[in-house]
C-alpha cells in the first residue's frame, strides 16, 4: 500500500464556492502581496504557498471518494460519491480503453455516497470491471434504483463495465487486490460500515458515516481496536462535540475531539479529518483542524499523533 | 477523582478533583446525579467548582451534558467555574463553552444564580481563596 488520495471529502452534499467565495480569497491574497515585490515566479510560489489553503485554495466540495493506492495494476476505492467523477475521467486519461479493475469498498448507501457512479466513465466501456463490496444486503438494489425513473435518465444497465456485487461479512479479514480488508458495523441510520486495509506491512482505517455516542464505553473500546496501531484514519469530523452529542445526536456523525481521543488511544500515527460539514466555509474547516491540533497537543501522553484535513486532491503517502 | 461539595443557601458548590476520562467519568455521574435528581422533581442550582480538574475527556463533557439537561427538566440551573487553562481550551474546541454557562470564579458563579447564596458564600470564604 503506497497511499491514499481524497476525490471527495465532503459530507451530506457536494458544495460549490461562490463568486462571492473566490472573490474574498482574491481579495485576501492581493492585501497581503500589498507593498511586496516578487523577483521571480518561485518567489510568488512561495508567498502564495504561505497563504495556506483558506486563501490559496479550497478543501472542496466532491462527496466522499477515497482512492486506495495499493502499488499494483488493480484501483482501489472507498464510496462513489460525486468524486468518482473526476477520479474516472483522470483513470480514462491515463488507461485509455484498456481493461482496467475497479474495487469499491462502500461505507453505505446514502445518496452522498452513491450519487457519483452514474457520472463514473469507466463504468461505460466495455473490458472494463468493476466489483463493489459492502455489508448491506440492499447494495445492488440501491446503486440501481438510483438510476431508475423518474429520478436519472440512464439506466444501470447502459454499463458496458462487468459490474460486480460482493457481500463482506464484517469483522473477519477479506483479500482483496492484495490487501487484508476487514469491515466493521458502525452507528449510523441503516447502518454503515468502516474498513480496515492493511498490507506490506501498512493500515489505513476509513471510517466515516459514525456516531460515536460516548454512553457504549465497550462500543469506543472496539473501534480503539479496529483503529489500533493505524497509519492513517480517516475520520468522519462533520460536527464540534457539542453538536455532535446534543443537537445533531443521532445524526450518525462524529466529531474532531472524539477522533483525536479515539486515535491517541490506539496508538494511530495520523489522523485525517473527513466528511466535512456542507456548510463549512474553508476557514471554518480550519478551524476545525487547528482546534483537533490543539486538541491532540494538550492531551498527549505518547507520541505525537499527526493530525491533517481532507481536501479534494490532497494526497498522503504512507 | 474526587468529590465533594458545600450547600450556600439554595445552590450547591460541587468540586470534582483530578481528571475526568471515560475510565472515571461514570464517578461523576453517580456523584451528580444525586443532587440534580430529587424524587420531588425539583433540584438546587448547582456550581461545579472546575478549579482542581486537571482534564476532562469527551466521555466526561458528556457527563455535563446531561446533568445539565435534567437540571433544566427540574428548573434549576448548572454553572461551570474556575476552568483551569487546559480544561478552558476543552471547552473551546469542544464548544461546551455554549453548552454551558461558564464563570471566571465561583462567587460570580454565585452571584449569578443567587443573592442568598452569595452571601452565605462570602460570610464563609476568607477573601480570594475561591
Amino acid at each position: 500500500m503506497k497511499g491514499i488520495r481524497f476525490w471527495g471529502t465532503r459530507g451530506s452534499l457536494p458544495v460549490a464556492l461562490t463568486a462571492v467565495d473566490v472573490r474574498a480569497k482574491i481579495v485576501s491574497a492581493l492585501r497581503g502581496a500589498s507593498g511586496r515585490r516578487f523577483a521571480s515566479p518561485a518567489e510568488l510560489d512561495a508567498y502564495v504557498d504561505r497563504l495556506g489553503i483558506s486563501v490559496a485554495g479550497t478543501y472542496g466540495g466532491h462527496s466522499s471518494c477515497v482512492e486506495i493506492r495499493t502499488g499494483g495494476s488493480e484501483h482501489v476505492l472507498c464510496d462513489l460519491g460525486s468524486g468518482v467523477r473526476p477520479f474516472g475521467q483522470a483513470a480514462m486519461a491515463r488507461h485509455g480503453l484498456s481493461p482496467q479493475t475497479y474495487h469499491v469498498f462502500m461505507s453505505h448507501v446514502h445518496w452522498d455516497h452513491i450519487m457519483g457512479l452514474p457520472f463514473f466513465a469507466p463504468a461505460y466501456i466495455p473490458g472494463n470491471r468493476v466489483v463493489i463490496y459492502g455489508g448491506h444486503a440492499e447494495l445492488e438494489r440501491a446503486l440501481r434504483r438510483q438510476q431508475e425513473e423518474p429520478s436519472f435518465p440512464v439506466p444501470f444497465s447502459t454499463f458496458r463495465a462487468d459490474i460486480s456485487f460482493v457481500h463482506l461479512e464484517p469483522d473477519r479479514a477479506h483479500d482483496v487486490a492484495g490487501m487484508s480488508v476487514t469491515l466493521k458495523l458502525q452507528r449510523h441510520a441503516g447502518d454503515s460500515y468502516g474498513y480496515r486495509f492493511e498490507s506490506q506491512g501498512r493500515s489505513v482505517v476509513y471510517s466515516t458515516d459514525s456516531e460515536h455516542t460516548l454512553t457504549d464505553l465497550a462500543d469506543m473500546q472496539s473501534f480503539v481496536e479496529f483503529f489500533r496501531d493505524a497509519d492513517l484514519v480517516v475520520f468522519d469530523a462533520m460536527y464540534s462535540l457539542a453538536e455532535a452529542i446534543s443537537v445533531k445526536a443521532d445524526w450518525g456523525h462524529s466529531s474532531n475531539v472524539i477522533g483525536v481521543e479515539l486515535c491517541q488511544r490506539a496508538g494511530v500515527r495520523h489522523l485525517c479529518l473527513f466528511h466535512h460539514e456542507p456548510s463549512y466555509s474553508d476557514e471554518a474547516i480550519d478551524g476545525a483542524l487547528a482546534d483537533a491540533r490543539r486538541y491532540e497537543e494538550i492531551t498527549r501522553s505518547g507520541r505525537p499523533l499527526l493530525v491533517s484535513s481532507a481536501y479534494d486532491g490532497m494526497e498522503i503517502v504512507l | 477523582m474526587e468529590f465533594s461539595s458545600t450547600r450556600f443557601a439554595e445552590v450547591i458548590v460541587a468540586t470534582p478533583v483530578g481528571r475526568v476520562d471515560h475510565t472515571n467519568a461514570e464517578k461523576l455521574h453517580a456523584a451528580l446525579a444525586p443532587l440534580i435528581g430529587r424524587s420531588d422533581g425539583l433540584a438546587d442550582d448547582l456550581v461545579l467548582d472546575f478549579g482542581r480538574v486537571e482534564y476532562i475527556s469527551s466521555v466526561g463533557l458528556r457527563v455535563l451534558m446531561m446533568a445539565a439537561k435534567q437540571a433544566r427538566a427540574c428548573h434549576s440551573r448548572i454553572a461551570v467555574a474556575r476552568l483551569q487553562p487546559v480544561v478552558g481550551e476543552i471547552f473551546a474546541i469542544s464548544r461546551f463553552n455554549h453548552v454551558l454557562d461558564v464563570f471566571p470564579s465561583v462567587r460570580e458563579a454565585l452571584a449569578d444564580m443567587s443573592a442568598a447564596a452569595l452571601a452565605a458564600f462570602d460570610n464563609e470564604q476568607k477573601p480570594g481563596t475561591r
